[in-house]
């Protein structure tokens, strides 16, 4: 990569501000904080303001977003993220609202809160929302600890188990240990699908619920979605639906009408909010209405006609982050859902599910194809028939860099040996989709004519391909303590 | 040597199991970066979660094939994770267990067993 490190560029003589002549009488740090607590150097780079502007700019051109490509990264849901969004959440009166304002001084920005939770309740067909969890994985521990109150509200102390396919999202079982469960897994039947009958030899008064994704990161429907439910709540445990997926069937299918008692969304999947990389999340929770005292609170009730937070639930959990949730990510949610409606989300998920049967039909010809039936918003294809010419998975995600393309979830889920899970999105055009499946029946031509040129690919990237074992036996991250 | 299907292998050494991950395992896995070893004196049933085994690709449970104490682990291992690739059913293995039923070893698979396990 031709970019320096920041630190490379570093020069004292260039110090990007000036300060003021001290005009009180000067005190060494050592007078008024213990020495232990004191660094002689710092070890800052050293820019001028250009300088470093140009560095990070030039940085950001080496970047690949959903603004600049195509970003089939399955079980993502890399949709784009329409600039509206922006606009709306940039609006003064949403923008620079204080997170503890009185109720009644923001009622605008309550109305914003319930619109969503009840368009969100309409949309999961549960009964009552948080919007607090600040991403999808907490909002799977909030989902779980909501579990566990039910459990311990009922006297249930038996029950310290919870079911979690083997198509299961990775996210999954680490929410249940820390939520305090223990994880039962349970394999997929030969459709791709639960296996009932290895699911009823492990289910008994121990169980206390099932995490589901539906559709599964096969990108396949579970259809015995009911008979699951039937099964579960018959030993009083309680069905979790992962809505990682939820992109496929909204407006179609409702995990409510499915049987399940608790769902979480990740907005920045199905609802068009930008994908974290650290930024501020949410993931809202659902419940039916038998779960809804133990939310976390404060909740928004309706009082005199005003929306009002309230903390009186005395089975709550409690708050699960310190202010009421990420708010102008939830609005950005709400602006995608109302610019849409009803109609235009259900169509989206059509598209979302047209654009991904198309693909797999149009490769199938090309690669393996595990699970031959209609799938839902993704497909999972692997580079088993071009083993013979010694190219794995990851050649072929390397060598679609070569073609402009993001690669798409490799090695994912860990049920399909070399995996490929392809996720296009509702938002891509034919023209997009032709590319790259031109450029994928290209790759597989290439390994068999030329399968160095996979083996070594990248190379046409800033970087070529990375020794990742090294980096992950040997990391070297610190600039100033390189090892000898 | 036997092998157990969750693909770790066990030899008898003496009155001692010496354990580690089967060659399989160790190529579907790919370069191995980091082992999770158990402590000595720590005690487990056949089958249960002993460590995990991290690579390029995925991270994976260790399954202890012969129930019992961790007697002794293979403190190379942490320096030189890659072991596990070299040679993963000899200087690779991870613990020694003193077994608390050594009739476990008799459930296990023979390699023929195991070879077609893995074929299928």
């Amino acid at each position: 990569m031709t970019e320096p490190l920041i630190f490379e560029l570093s020069n004292d003589e260039r110090i990007s501000y000036q300060i003021p002549a001290l005009d009180v009488p000067a005190i060494a740090p050592e007078e008024v904080i213990d020495s232990a607590y004191l660094r002689k150097e710092l070890n800052m780079p050293v820019l001028s303001e250009r300088d470093t502007v140009m560095h990070f700019t030039r940085l950001s051109r080496l970047n690949y977003s959903v603004d600049s490509g195509f970003y089939p990264l399955g079980s993502c849901t890399m949709k784009y993220n329409p600039k509206i969004n922006e606009d709306i959440a940039r609006l003064p009166g949403f923008a620079r609202v204080h997170p503890k304002q009185p109720a009644a001084t923001i009622q605008g920005i309550m109305e914003v809160h319930k619109l969503l939770s009840d368009s969100l309740a309409e949309l999961t067909a549960m009964d009552a929302m948080t919007l607090q969890p600040a991403a999808g994985a907490q909002g799977e521990l909030t989902g779980l600890l909501v579990m566990a109150a039910y459990h311990k509200k009922k006297g249930n102390t038996h029950k310290n188990k919870i079911i979690i396919p083997d198509s299961g999202h990775g996210t999954n079982p680490a929410s249940v240990s820390m939520a305090g469960f223990e994880v039962l897994n349970v394999e997929s039947d030969e459709d791709g699908c639960v296996d009932m009958e290895k699911l009823k030899k492990v289910i008994g008064p121990e169980v206390a619920g099932i995490m589901l994704t539906n559709p599964n990161t096969l990108g396949l429907f579970e259809k015995h979605a009911k008979e699951l439910s039937e099964t579960l709540h018959s030993v009083d445990a309680l069905l979790y639906y992962d809505g990682a997926n939820f992109n496929a069937i909204m407006g179609w299918a409702r995990p409510g009408d499915m049987g399940f008692d608790i769902v979480h969304l990740n907005v920045h999947k199905t609802l068009s909010t930008p994908h974290g990389g650290g930024g501020p999340g949410a993931g809202p929770v659902g419940v039916k209405a038998h779960l809804a005292e133990f939310l976390p609170v404060p909740r928004i009730k309706e009082e005199n006609g005003k929306l009002a937070f309230s903390s009186s639930d005395k089975l709550s959990l409690g708050s699960v982050v310190a202010s009421n949730g990420n708010f102008l990510v939830l609005l950005k949610a709400l602006a995608y859902i109302v610019q849409n409606g009803g109609d235009g989300l259900k169509h989206s998920s059509a598209c979302a599910v047209l654009n991904a049967n198309y693909m797999m039909e149009k490769l199938k010809a090309y690669y393996h194809l595990p699970y031959d039936r209609l799938c839902k918003h993704e497909f999972v294809i692997t580079s088993e028939n071009l083993a013979d010419y010694g190219v794995k998975t990851l050649d072929v995600a390397k060598r679609l860099l070569d073609y402009g393309f993001h690669a798409p979830t490799v090695y994912f889920p860990l049920i399909v040996p070399e995996a490929m899970m392809i996720e296009p999105t509702e938002t891509e055009t034919r023209g997009t989709l032709d590319s790259f499946i031109e450029a994928m029946i290209k790759i597989a031509e290439e390994a068999k004519t030329n399968p160095d040129l996979l083996k070594e690919a990248p190379h046409n990237t800033p970087v070529r391909r990375l020794d990742e074992t090294t980096a992950a036996r040997k990391p070297d991250i610190n600039w100033y303590k390189r090892p000898e | 040597m036997k092998y157990a299907e969750t693909h770790e292998w066990a030899k008898k050494e003496g009155n001692l199991f010496v354990v580690g991950v089967t060659e399989f395992a160790a190529s579907e896995l790919g370069d191995v970066t980091y082992v999770e070893l158990p402590e000595v004196g720590d005690k487990f049933e056949q089958t249960e979660t002993f460590g995990t085994i991290e690579s390029v690709k995925t991270v994976s449970s260790l399954h202890l094939p012969v129930g019992g104490e961790i007697v002794e682990v293979n403190e190379e291992i942490e320096d030189n994770p890659g072991l596990v690739n070299e040679d993963a059913e000899g200087a690779g293995w991870l613990c020694k267990v003193k077994p608390t039923n050594p009739a476990d070893y008799d459930k296990l698979m023979d390699k023929a067993a195991y070879d077609k396990s893995t074929q299928e």
